[in-house]
């Protein structure tokens, strides 16, 4: 028998708790003050760079009517979408990557990105549509791999291995239809679905902006209700329905909400790679003792999503990169890393 | 039958398994079985691999849906009673319980409270009371803030029954719990059990593999083979060479143990004559 518990330096309870909750405040602060340092850097940089001082007060209603004109039609749509987006993929990669345990499961890898691309390649090329339709088709499109998915997760009793099987089947098959189609497609209209695949934030306006925002709003909601009993999961299924959570319901619910964000942020700026996949891991390494850091991942997504934006615009001069392009460099070595290092995992 | 040898309390729990058939349709690991747990006492199940003890166990913690027969808690069926409150009447140690390797023993403690707090609701001094509490009793209170990354295996067994502990429920179910330790370790998480069944009165179900520490620590003991239940009882009563040649296949010395006179299983060397494993 061990010695009973000595009353020496035993850290309570509560203040383990409070330290664990400290940390997770103080990463998400920063991420916070980031993601708003990137927000300033896109409203001051453009065809011509407007002062901090004239941004600021432009941004909060002073200034001329054409510095608030620049501010907030022409440069705040894009940084906004961007922020929303990338934390909606973030937010949608961490619950993703909690529910299946996995580091590697994300938007990209689980076909849902892949279904988007089929649904707009669809919409551009066979049916002729333009517009919110073709946002609309993608959305389609990853809503019906996401059904699949779903039925999939019914019996993700397994560690999730039969839903990332068909989820990675289904990003196959989606690539080799996208290339079927635009095979046989004439080349200014596969110019513009190229675009589209790779993701990219050019010519916003506000309507997909208010779009991504009211879904973010939902999502985090919902991801904030479901956080505790998703903490649970993440201990085994007996141990859950021991514990008197009802595992089925709550992982229904995580896949829908992750796939509505994932499937609605596709729709718009396209399948952008790389942040759904890297922003938890980024999140919770910061984070760090085993936290969900559900607010810091969408943080980390958003924040990631508006520097490569700005990266893509500003770093070669004369032409400017989609966003997906960068977002898609700076993943594969990080796939790379993460696979060869430990670190991405909840250490 | 053996009667408990110290009464149970009045309101110590009662749970029972009555006709229960369980398995797959067409595959029936357990057939028509009946089972009381003796309130407020240690259960002990053993038998041989595939004899459906796991099954049982499961089946008693909820986590299975009977083909037929129910389990009764209260003489009520446990598949009516709303999950959180049956979750503070009956708490299960699944075989291998999986963490996250960072997450702090104290917090990882701290998810047994579970069935206790609102659905949104902040830690209460109550809460943080029972996960020290639970802490402490299982000698793990120095370390609250390691990761569970860092833990031996024995260590971490305690972090399983300190959770079990905070959640606080009548009954405990184990399966297996001291699968994977060392002797010394063994012997650490056995008396644990029977501290927590002395000092809170917890019912107490566990699987056990090794047949002399079962014998020891059991009140009551379950023999079973092939989905049914072959003996029942007090330990010496129970567990008889016979029971033992019937029940594992295996032929054996079973003899006093020197220090508690409980029976202890002596295999007899090459005695291992007609093992029933049908996995």
């Amino acid at each position: 028998m061990s010695a009973p518990a000595q009353t020496g330096r035993a850290p309570g309870f509560l203040a383990v708790h409070r330290t664990t909750a400290r940390r997770a405040t103080t990463v998400t602060a920063a991420l916070a003050a980031l993601a708003f340092a990137a927000l300033c850097l896109a409203l001051v940089l453009g065809d011509f760079v407007m002062p901090l001082g004239d941004m600021l007060r432009a941004l909060f209603g002073g200034g001329t009517q054409i510095e608030r004109y620049i501010v907030w039609q022409v440069r705040m749509p894009r940084a906004a979408l961007a922020l929303l987006a990338g934390a909606a993929l973030g937010l949608a990669g961490a619950l993703f990557q909690t529910l299946l345990r996995n580091p590697l499961a994300s938007t990209d890898l689980l076909g849902i990105s892949g279904g988007a691309s089929v649904g707009a390649v669809y919409a551009t090329l066979v049916a002729g549509w333009t517009g919110a339709a073709i946002a609309a088709s993608a959305f389609a499109g990853a809503a019906a791999v996401a059904v699949v998915l779903l039925l999939a997760a019914r019996t993700l009793a397994d560690g999730g291995y039969r839903m990332v099987l068909a989820g990675v089947g289904f990003a196959f098959l989606s690539a080799s239809i996208v290339g079927y189609l635009l095979k046989r497609a004439q080349e200014d209209q596969a110019g513009t679905v190229l675009k589209w695949i790779t993701g990219s934030l050019g010519a916003t306006t506000w309507e997909p902006v208010v779009v991504i925002g009211a879904v973010l709003a939902l999502g985090a909601a919902a991801a904030a209700l479901l956080a505790r009993p998703l903490q649970l999961t993440e201990l085994g299924d007996p141990l859950v329905r021991g514990l008197g959570a009802h595992p089925v319901v709550v992982r229904t619910a995580t896949v829908v909400v992750a796939v509505l964000l994932a499937a609605s942020t596709a729709a718009f700026i396209g399948p952008v790679s790389f942040v759904a996949l890297g922003a938890a891991p980024i999140a919770r390494s910061l984070v760090g003792r085993g936290a969900l850091a559900l607010p810091a991942a969408a943080l980390t997504g958003g924040a990631v999503l508006l520097i490569a934006d700005l990266v893509g615009q500003y770093a070669f001069p004369g032409h400017s990169v989609p966003v997906g392009v960068v977002t898609g460099a700076v993943g594969a070595p990080y796939l790379l890393w993460l696979l060869a290092s430990s670190k991405g995992r909840r250490a | 039958m053996t009667e408990p040898r110290i009464a149970a309390g009045p309101d110590a729990p009662r749970l029972s398994a009555r006709g229960l058939t369980a398995g797959y349709p067409g595959r029936r690991v357990i057939e028509d079985l009946d089972l009381r747990i003796a309130p407020g006492r240690i259960t002990v199940i053993i038998g041989a691999n595939a004899s459906g003890k796991s099954t049982l166990l499961a089946h008693l913690a909820r986590l299975q849906a009977p083909l037929e027969g129910a389990v009764l808690l209260d003489d009520v069926d446990v598949r009516t009673v709303p999950r959180r409150r049956l979750a503070r009447e009956l708490g299960i140690l699944p075989q291998q319980p999986i963490a996250p390797e960072g997450l702090t023993v104290a917090e990882l403690v701290g998810r047994g409270r579970h069935p206790h707090r609102g659905l949104m609701g902040r830690w209460t001094a109550q809460d943080a009371a029972a996960v020290d509490e639970a802490m402490a009793a299982t000698g793990i209170a120095e370390l609250a803030d390691r990761s569970i990354g860092e833990l031996s295996g024995g260590q971490r067994q305690r972090v399983w029954i300190a959770m079990a502990l905070a959640q606080d429920p009548r009954i405990l179910l184990l399966d297996e719990p001291t699968t994977f330790l060392d002797l010394a370790h063994q012997i650490e998480v056995l008396d644990l059990l029977v501290r927590l069944n002395r000092d809170r009165g917890t019912t107490i179900v566990v699987v056990l593999h090794e047949l002399g520490l079962a014998a020891r620590y059991a009140d009551d003991l379950v023999v079973m083979k092939d989905g049914r239940i072959v003996a029942h009882g007090a330990p010496a009563d129970v567990l008889t060479a016979e029971t033992v040649a019937d029940a594992f296949g295996l032929e054996a010395l079973v003899i006093p143990d020197p220090l508690t006179a409980t029976p202890l299983v002596i295999p007899v060397p090459g005695g291992a004559h007609s093992a029933p494993d049908r996995a």
